[in-house]
């Protein structure tokens, strides 16, 4: 189907761009992403992501909207406090752009249900907040061969990777197994500048749309590491996927997904 | 000797230890840092005793499990 007027003007800025163009615009419209997290990364990567025009994207989060959240989760107002962030994040993704269809999902994901879902889309964006969830979601994208951008932040830092399964290394290639509770501080603890999770957040949207568009180069077999207080972009490359990897080797010892014990922290 | 430490130029000593650049660096939270060298992974029952080498590549991997 041809652009329509109206389409043509919102999407122009990207229909202008050489890696994006006409066909590039109709992939991300043909394309899906599934965010996990409406919370500080989901909330800037929910938000770019409806604005580019993609076609359909999932938003995950079993909370409600706290006073706590607002100081960077810029996709939920004040008026929504106490609402399911899933709910308020849909309503302004649809307030951004009507066209794009929002699928909420109001629940955690487990070990039972998060295979099945990120099956249904082409790409997934790990926006969580504690480490349990992060492995699951890398072991589940490994599993289902489902690409993916990891990504955390602290403080004044961030830091993300991008996973082509059995081709990339994964997250569980780099930090091998989850360290136990307490023992890495989290942004309820240690704090985070809200700036950060909305720079790391649009970098993780920039990677889906690369990724659906085909432009330029993904993320992958490196780490970016961004410092806000030294200003410094640091990208560190990774050793190759290699046959020591509990879940992406050819013969992994991880077959079967599991819901790790460690509590999640919450960050409410 | 100079070897490079996340992408930066450090003089350190000759031989200096995985563990003590460690120290020398005061990463946080060292026992679940991943350390590279030269884009390979080292062992962490390596470090007290992998010796670095004049223009040693080393990365310091942190986990990050913040995001919401």
């Amino acid at each position: 189907m041809p652009f329509t007027d109206e389409q043509l003007e919102r999407y122009s800025r990207h229909i202008i761009l050489k890696e994006i163009g006409v066909k590039g615009q109709k992939k991300l419209m043909n394309g899906s992403v599934l965010i996990i997290g409406a919370g500080g990364l989901g909330a800037p990567a929910a938000m770019y992501l409806a604005a580019a025009g993609v076609g359909r994207i999932g938003i995950a989060d079993a909370d409600v909207v706290d006073l706590s959240n607002l100081q960077r989760q810029i996709i939920h107002t004040t008026a929504d406090l106490g609402k399911p962030k899933v709910e308020s994040a849909a309503e302004t993704m649809k307030a951004i752009n009507p066209e794009v269809e929002v699928e909420t999902y109001h629940e955690f994901l487990t070990s039972s249900n998060i295979l099945d879902i990120v099956k249904k889309y082409d790409f997934v964006l790990d926006g969580t907040d504690n480490f349990p969830a992060k492995f699951l979601i890398n072991d589940a994208c490994v599993m289902a061969d489902k690409p993916f951008s990891h990504a955390g932040i602290l403080r004044f830092k961030g830091q993300l990777m991008t996973i082509i399964p059995h081709q990339t290394p994964c997250y569980r290639c780099v930090f091998k197994t989850m360290p136990p509770k307490d023992a890495i501080p989290s942004c309820k603890e240690a704090g985070v500048v809200g700036a950060m999770a909305g720079v790391i957040g649009s970098l993780q949207a920039l990677e889906a749309v690369k990724f659906l568009t085909g432009a330029g180069e993904l993320l992958t077999g490196k780490l970016l590491t961004f410092d806000a207080l030294n200003n410094k972009f640091h990208t560190i490359v990774l050793p190759p996927r290699g046959e020591g990897c509990d879940v992406c080797s050819d013969h992994p010892k991880i077959t079967e997904l599991i819901d790790y014990e460690q509590p999640v922290c919450s960050l409410k | 000797m100079r070897i490079q430490v996340s992408g930066e130029t450090k003089e350190v000593k000759d031989g200096i230890t995985i563990s003590e650049l460690i120290q020398e660096e005061k990463v946080e939270t060292p026992e679940y840092v991943s350390v590279s060298v030269n884009e390979e992974f080292i062992q962490k029952s390596d470090f007290d005793t992998l010796s670095l080498k004049e223009g040693d590549r080393v990365e310091f991997l942190y986990f990050m499990g913040g995001g919401r």
